[in-house]
């Protein structure tokens, strides 16, 4: 019943807002609704939940099938502490009409709770584009200015990309013992190796746009850039994390023989994509992109350590889906009130940002740490266990991987110089009130940093159960 | 045989209605109270209780499907008139003569959901036809209604001959029209019984496919979908083509699936082609009811995979389908209909003078394009599954998905025009009555989406 509830409280609460004019009320239910979210996301993960099982088509057995393993509930805690944050953090931005903007990003919040926690093929499809609606909209509605070119061609990509996945689900579905679309006869349908690769073909070109790995990644710096920074955050450090969990929910399980047949070609594409995306980071000058490329490049570390298939890297990739999400909204916090309060993203119009606000400069020193993956942040644990497998898998490769290290702190670390160091810039000098509520969840977030970076054994302890089913058959 | 009888004479009743009342609204009302009463007819059937009982000579055969298609078929026609009855009025000096040849159109339905032998369905094709031609020419001050109305006469008349003209050579080939005797096998007959077989198949699957608008046999559709009354569109555009449908289906799941492999590969062809004409035309249209008329045709190309196996989720899924469809695109033309011009710039900025009509709309298109929490998603999704059960192969299944991506360009084209363009929208005054009539419309479409098992559980009671 947890479950339902988790599912169903900011679905409620999005209708109702549907109908709310003010927007002080509006905030105010939409942080209340996301805040009850996380405390059930946290009891959930801590405390673990029955399953939620219900009849649902009959005729055809689909079943409505919520469960929570690790993999669920690290995801559940990321989407639990990333709504009321980002809700807080841009709480005092000017937005027209909040309450539909707000309610829409409830729905969004519903889609991906329902796509982590779907135990059912066919419900898991059903939340996957259930997600992206809501984010349609708000993209176009309140993005910038190419905003509905943009998110056209998000949309179409993810979309095409979700079909093919339908078919993948036909296929392996028509394929079952029992005829059902419980992940248990997917496991066990019987495929030979030709429709394994069908299949994991299908199912990766769903994935592999919504992570994305390169070359399909085009959509996403646009998306990033264009989107209201409250979208982006959400894109970036949640509705990703969808595509890697399908790897890990359907593609790993599910066709071990294909997997372990593409693992080669996908780390190298994945690799790929990590040198481009930092190449490319160096030479912005747009904040928001920076973080976007950046982000681009750490997701394409996560999927080369998913798919070098070792217990190691899945690990380090179970820690880092956590990690990641925490990180990127940190940044998209900082980004988001300089631009709020100054008008500008480039980095050469800013400096002297620790002068201006001592906090806010220390606080972004703190997250490009993070983003760099220094000891002592929660990245640092992930990303070593990530390089860890990568070099198991294959010593050059890993090498390869590396540079992006070196490259990312390059360019973290000169984002970090131009805006925070220096003489006071005129833009910079207009940031004389301090937003109290962005600040907030930032040290909050920090916090969250610091602590699961030295001491990440819960998130171990979390992530253990999918560990070893995926590993110890 | 209840509502066959009881369309028949309620299409009577209502011609003479305009002799007696002379209010538009009331034979409106007569209308509906008819629809009713055939409702009720109809489900007496399906409990198993006859009015009449008449030896039909097994020419006839009532089916659990048949008459649950039947329910679906008038239970849309009176939502479609409960919504559009003042439209209709407007249109000619008496609505009760329209209402008569709707009748007489569900009269025609009940016989081609119920046909055992090939001339009951070629009566019922016909019954069915004839008045569509005169709603099509009922406005008839416009010349593009005209038009419409000489052009969908001679084109039907045509395909008509091409039917008869399958019928007498399968009547040729094994001397009975009974769709149900033994002897329509063609598997026993000679080889010269053999060809003439199935080249009245092909003859009467072309006259069909004349019918449902597929490609290459759709040259018709935008034309007279785009010179018929508004009202009329949405009424030919689902209803009837719905009907259409289910007799195409239920033809070829019947004997003539012993003969697949012929036709199957004319189907592939036909299929291929009607989703690639329907969707790739649409995306040019600049009047919003021409890219419907379009749309329809790219929507039977999905409702034509069903033909291909009499599994359970082709029978099912031809009739969530119809559904899905025939719900959808009743509300899109309901409110098109209150537009005082169908390009697309008159829906811009839509969404901020009638928010709730551009919400249900926008629903209505996520339902044509598939999207989840809409019937149109499961209605593609039983489709694509039957198609893939049936064992074609997986690429025309991704041709089909490839096309169904195109389609969300057209779709989504108007929903970018009603919420992300400013402007000032062509559109007239729309009573807040209408409205919550086209929102029982929506909560169709949320309920196929959400419990499709709920609209199809009475398959099997």
């Amino acid at each position: 019943m947890v479950l339902l509830s988790i599912l169903s409280i900011p679905f409620i609460a999005a209708i109702i807002l549907l109908f709310v004019k003010q927007n002080e009320k509006a905030n105010y239910i939409a942080i209340a609704s996301s805040g009850i979210t996380l405390a059930l996301a946290l009891n959930i993960a801590f405390n673990g939940a029955a399953n939620f099982d219900t009849s649902w088509i009959s005729s055809i057995n689909a079943r409505f099938v919520l469960t929570a393993d690790g993999l669920s509930k690290i995801l559940l805690l990321l989407t639990g502490i990333s709504f009321p944050a980002i809700l807080i953090a841009t709480s005092k931005n000017d937005i027209k009409n909040r309450a539909q903007f707000l309610s829409l990003m409830l729905f969004t919040q519903t889609g991906l709770l329902g796509v982590f926690l779907a135990g059912d093929a066919l419900l898991f499809y059903f939340f996957w584009e259930l997600a992206l609606i809501p984010v349609y909209f708000l993209c176009s509605i309140w993005g910038g200015e190419k905003r509905i070119a943009v998110t056209f061609k998000f949309f179409i990509y993810t979309f095409l990309g979700s079909l093919f996945m339908l078919i993948g689900i036909i296929l392996v579905y028509t394929h079952t013992a029992d005829q059902s679309f419980a992940i248990q006869s997917f496991k066990e349908a019987n495929l030979n190796f030709g429709q394994q690769l069908t299949a994991f073909a299908l199912f990766f070109t769903a994935f592999a746009i919504k992570m994305p790995i390169f070359p399909l990644h085009t959509w996403q710096p646009d998306a990033y850039e264009q989107s209201p920074t409250a979208v982006t955050m959400v894109l970036s450090a949640v509705m990703v994390k969808m595509g890697l969990y399908g790897v890990m929910r359907w593609l790993m399980p599910l066709f071990p023989e294909a997997f372990a047949a593409h693992s080669n070609f996908v780390v190298i594409l994945s690799v790929i994509g990590i040198l481009y995306a930092s190449f490319i980071a160096i030479r912005q000058d747009d904040m928001k992109r920076l973080i976007a490329y950046s982000s681009i490049a750490h997701i394409g570390l996560m999927s080369a350590a998913l798919f070098a298939n070792n217990e190691i890297g899945t690990q380090g990739v179970l820690i880092q889906l956590f990690s990641h999400g925490v990180n990127v909204i940190g940044l998209w916090i900082i980004a988001d009130i300089i631009e709020q309060q100054t008008g500008t993203r480039s980095l050469k119009e800013m400096g002297g940002l620790a002068k201006q606000n001592p906090t806010l400069g220390i606080l972004l020193v703190g997250f490009a740490f993070a983003n760099i993956a220094l000891p002592l942040t929660n990245a640092f644990v992930g990303e070593f266990l990530m390089f860890n497998s990568l070099f198991q898998f294959n010593p050059w490769i890993a090498a390869a991987a590396g540079v992006s290290v070196v490259l990312a702190a390059i360019y973290t670390l000169n984002m970090v110089q131009k805006c925070a160091y220096g003489e006071v810039s005129e833009k910079i000098n207009k940031m004389q009130v301090p937003n109290v509520p962005a600040q907030f969840v930032l040290i909050v977030l920090f916090i969250v940093v610091i602590l699961s970076g030295v001491y990440p054994a819960p998130l171990f302890d979390l992530t253990a159960d999918t560990l070893k089913q995926l590993f110890i058959k | 045989m209840n509502a066959i009888i009881a369309s028949a004479l309620l299409g009577v009743l209502m011609m003479f209605a305009s002799w007696i009342f002379d209010n538009e609204k009331t034979h409106t009302r007569i209308a509906l109270a008819g629809l009713l009463a055939l409702i009720v007819a109809n489900l007496l059937q399906l409990n198993g209780v006859y009015t009449v009982s008449i030896d039909y000579k097994d020419m006839l055969s009532f089916t659990q499907f048949g008459l649950y298609v039947n329910t679906i078929l008038f239970i849309l026609t009176f939502l479609y008139v409960w919504l559009n009855g003042d439209e209709i009025a407007k249109i000619g000096n008496h609505a009760a003569d329209f209402y008569a040849l709707f009748f007489f159109i569900l009269c025609g339905a009940s016989i081609l959901t119920s046909f055992n032998n090939l001339l009951m369905l070629f009566i019922g094709i016909e019954i069915l036809s004839i008045p569509l031609y005169i709603l099509t020419g009922s406005d008839k001050k416009n010349l593009n209604s005209n038009e419409a109305a000489l052009k969908y006469f001679l084109m039907g008349a045509f395909s008509t001959g091409i039917f008869l003209l399958g019928i007498t050579f399968i009547y040729g080939a094994t001397g009975t029209f009974q769709l149900t005797s033994p002897s329509l096998n063609p598997a026993t007959g000679m080889a010269k019984e053999q060809l003439m077989y199935s080249a009245g198949l092909i003859l009467i699957f072309v006259s069909f496919n004349f019918k449902v608008s597929a490609a290459p046999f759709h040259f018709w559709t935008p034309d007279v979908y785009d010179g018929a009354p508004t009202v009329f569109t949405s009424f030919m555009a689902t209803i009837v083509k719905a009907t259409a449908m289910i007799a195409f289906v239920v033809l070829f799941h019947s004997q003539f699936k012993a003969l697949g492999y012929a036709w199957e590969l004319l189907l592939t062809f036909v299929l291929i082609s009607t989703l690639f004409v329907g969707n790739i035309t649409a995306v040019f249209q600049r009047s919003v009811k021409r890219m419907l008329a379009y749309s329809s045709i790219a929507q039977v190309g999905f409702m034509l995979f069903a033909l291909y196996g009499p599994t359970n989720f082709a029978n099912e899924g031809i009739l969530l389908y119809i559904m899905a469809y025939s719900v959808a695109s009743i509300g899109l033309f309901g409110v098109l209909i209150k537009m005082k011009e169908y390009s697309f710039e008159a829906f811009n900025g839509l969404a901020k003078k009638e928010p709730l009509l551009a919400g249900m709309t926008t629903l209505f298109l996520l339902s044509l394009a598939g999207i989840p929490l809409t019937g149109g998603f499961f209605a593609k999704y039983y489709m694509l599954n039957a198609a893939v059960q049936s064992g074609i192969g997986l690429w025309l299944v991704a041709l089909a998905i490839l096309f169904a991506a195109v389609s969300i360009y057209y779709y989504f084209k108007l929903i970018q025009a009603m919420y992300f363009v400013e402007g000032e929208p062509a559109i007239q005054e729309v009573e807040q009555g209408y409205k919550y009539k086209l929102l029982v419309f929506a909560i169709l479409i949320l309920g196929l989406g959400i419990l499709p098992n709920v609209f199809l559980s009475y398959l099997y009671f």
